[in-house]
């Protein structure tokens, strides 16, 4: 199996690094009331969509979930255009119509963003079928967490994948908790990718906070489905650090899981690691985290600056054509 | 309930069913991305429960005609996937009490993608399902429920009354640009007509002017079209001259033919299959007294079924359905009215 060079980890320090910096300034900016949304922190789940992203064409599909801000910056989503859709202004991806459960930008290949759990995996299913129809050689890939997997659409969607040899990679970011109940509770099932076993899917269990594991991992599930292999479920086991949402205090976590899983935090993880290999310097890894820090900066302005949507958009998009309402 | 055969002067005479049949293959001959996916629809399987798609696998292969397992929110999700990434695929569902298994990929995603998304995806779906009682189908395999999507803002709702109306509004509803759910009544597959030229389409969103009469108006769909036809002719002998408007798309429905009809008869009945209750015989009724309050002779009259889970022993079966006396009986009370 190839291992990632410097400058791979690198990319996937930069995606992991631009994620974290976006969540901690959303927190920032919910925390001092300057906005307000329902927001679901990707804390803990940085390097899984980085690395994965890695590993795809810019005009592969990307289907994801509410907790999804991670996925969409790791797919190229542009950074002003997802904070002002976050923001609820004119100039976001969906004309402030979809709001951070929803979006959508096919210029990026981020596809769909669903507020239901487990909902997407079918839906994933149809961009591999019209891949394999059209053979126009993309992948999609669909994420989702453990939550997930107790769904009956995941059961759907998982068969049919397996049966029709879709170009499909199913990410499930296994953080451990489902709203707020753990992992255990919600199944006798000790891994999710025991599932796949009854579907007769490829599935493969990796350390998702360990960027060079998850590279290979989703290098291959990718590959194997770009070559017409098949589809393969990928169980990302990481943490999830902030809750289910905003001002969920995680009470109901143990202090020592918190503490234990916090030395396992992936961000940091890499950071060592591009050190301690010689990848890059501290000076250069400052600047880099500067340089995204500025990025933000022109991201946050552009969607403040930004105007609401005009009341007449309210009557597009229902149809094709305009409503009247 | 017996059936009513459209009037004949051709030799193209069709059953309904055939005439969706004829629709699909038009349809997947003139576009390549059009592809159909459902339970037992190719011909290895028998070509679908009710024959609908009998010889379009051997025709067109197995590649574009996808039997799929009994797993309804796995076929629409596929669709509505394929449908954003440019196909126009037909999902069928065979019967539509089984949609209620999908209604999350129907009512959470195909009628809202394209406006969650502010119009950067759309979903050109068509969902053709089949239900309808009098046959004893019982209470979970004939439930009118095309109010339910005629609830949820950014799908189309098309019922069809007669082969020729099947096969052009089914065209339409594929090659248009949004969701469509496509209802046929499954008592009538056996129903025959004549056809139009081949590939025409019928607008979607325009309703048809069945029958003209000068004294009341009857808003219909689907199998009530026929049903309302015949009271029509028997009252014409008696000098009560309805004009029969047949709706064909029932989400948006065309609100310009039935008050511009109403406006001049002053009396309206609908008439629908589904129970009375929150039905779409409520919001047209509810429309032509907001809009034509102070014309109207009578109150609007509601003829539909009764509010109960549809019963399975025939006895019981003909008490739930409308009947054509209770058609007969609401055009009598309204046309009765003087102003």
């Amino acid at each position: 199996m190839s291992v990632p060079d410097g400058s791979t980890l690198l990319d996937i320090y930069q995606t992991a690094t631009t994620i974290r910096q976006c969540d901690e300034r959303f927190l920032a900016m919910l925390t001092a009331g300057e906005i307000a949304m329902t927001y679901y922190s990707p804390r803990g789940q940085e390097v899984i969509s980085a690395a994965v992203s890695a590993n795809l064409q810019p005009a592969d599909y990307v289907v994801t979930t509410y907790r999804g801000i991670h996925d969409h910056i790791a797919k190229g989503v542009p950074l002003d255009l997802l904070w002002a859709e976050f923001l609820g202004r004119a100039t976001g991806t969906c004309k402030g119509k979809g709001g951070p459960m929803h979006i959508t930008h096919p210029a990026s290949g981020l596809m769909v963003t669903t507020g239901l759990v487990g909902a997407g995996l079918p839906i994933a299913n149809g961009f591999a079928l019209a891949s394999l129809m059209k053979a126009d050689g993309r992948v999609t890939v669909c994420n989702f967490g453990d939550g997930a997997t107790n769904i009956g659409a995941f059961h759907e969607a998982l068969n049919l994948a397996a049966l029709w040899n879709l170009p499909v990679v199913f990410v499930c970011q296994n953080n451990l908790y489902g709203e707020k109940t753990p992992f255990a509770r919600h199944t006798k099932v000790a891994h999710i990718v025991d599932r796949a076993t009854s579907y007769r899917m490829d599935a493969v269990r990796a350390d998702g906070n360990d960027a060079e594991q998850m590279w290979q991992v989703s290098r291959e599930a990718v590959g194997k489905a770009r070559a017409g292999g098949g589809p393969t479920l990928v169980e990302a086991v990481t943490f999830r650090f902030r809750g289910h949402n905003f001002g969920d205090d995680s009470s109901y976590i143990p202090p020592e899981q918190m503490a234990r899983a916090l030395t396992e935090d992936s961000v940091p993880r890499l950071r060592a690691l591009l050190l301690e290999a010689g990848h890059a310097t501290e000076d250069e890894l400052a600047e880099l985290e500067k340089q995204v820090a500025v990025q933000i900066d022109e991201a946050v302005q552009f969607a403040l600056d930004s105007p609401f949507p005009d009341e007449a958009e309210i009557r597009r998009d229902v149809y094709r054509d305009e409503v009247t309402v | 309930m017996t059936t009513v055969a459209q009037p004949v002067t051709g030799a193209r005479r069709v059953t309904f069913g055939e005439a969706c049949r004829l629709a699909l293959e038009e349809a997947m001959a003139a576009d390549p991305n059009v592809f159909i996916l459902g339970e037992d629809i190719g011909d290895a399987e028998t070509g679908g429960t009710f024959k609908v798609t009998k010889g379009l696998s051997t025709r067109f292969g197995t590649d574009r005609v996808r039997t799929t397992p009994i797993s309804e929110q796995a076929i629409i999700g596929a669709a509505i996937g394929a449908a954003i990434a440019g196909m126009r695929p037909v999902a069928e569902i065979m019967l539509m009490n089984f949609t209620t298994v999908a209604m999350d990929q129907i009512v959470n995603h195909a009628a809202k993608l394209r406006f969650m998304s502010g119009g950067m995806t759309s979903v050109p779906i068509t969902i053709r399902t089949a239900t309808g009682a009098g046959r004893g189908t019982g209470a979970q395999h004939s439930d009118m429920l095309e109010a339910w999507f005629a609830h949820t803002p950014g799908l189309k709702v098309v019922m069809p009354s007669s082969p020729a109306e099947a096969r052009g509004l089914l065209l339409s509803c594929i090659f248009d640009d949004d969701p469509c759910i496509f209802v046929e009544k499954k008592e009538i597959y056996g129903m025959r007509g004549e056809l139009g030229e081949p590939g025409e389409r019928i607008p979607l969103g325009q309703a048809r002017v069945a029958r003209r009469g000068e004294h009341v108006t009857v808003i219909a769909y689907g199998g009530a079209v026929g049903e309302s036809l015949v009271v029509a002719s028997q009252l014409a002998q008696e000098g009560i001259e309805a004009e029969v408007i047949d709706l064909r798309t029932i989400s948006p429905w065309d609100r310009e033919t039935v008050l511009s009809s109403v406006g001049r008869t002053k009396r309206a009945v609908v008439v629908h299959e589904a129970v009375r209750q929150f039905g779409v015989g409520a919001e047209i009724s509810a429309t032509i007294g907001e809009e034509l309050f102070g014309e109207l002779a009578a109150p609007v009259q509601r003829v539909a079924s009764k509010n109960l889970p549809v019963p399975f022993s025939p006895a019981l079966e003909r008490v739930f359905l409308y009947s054509r006396d209770d058609i007969e009986q609401a055009v009598r009370t309204v046309a009765g009215a003087s102003r």
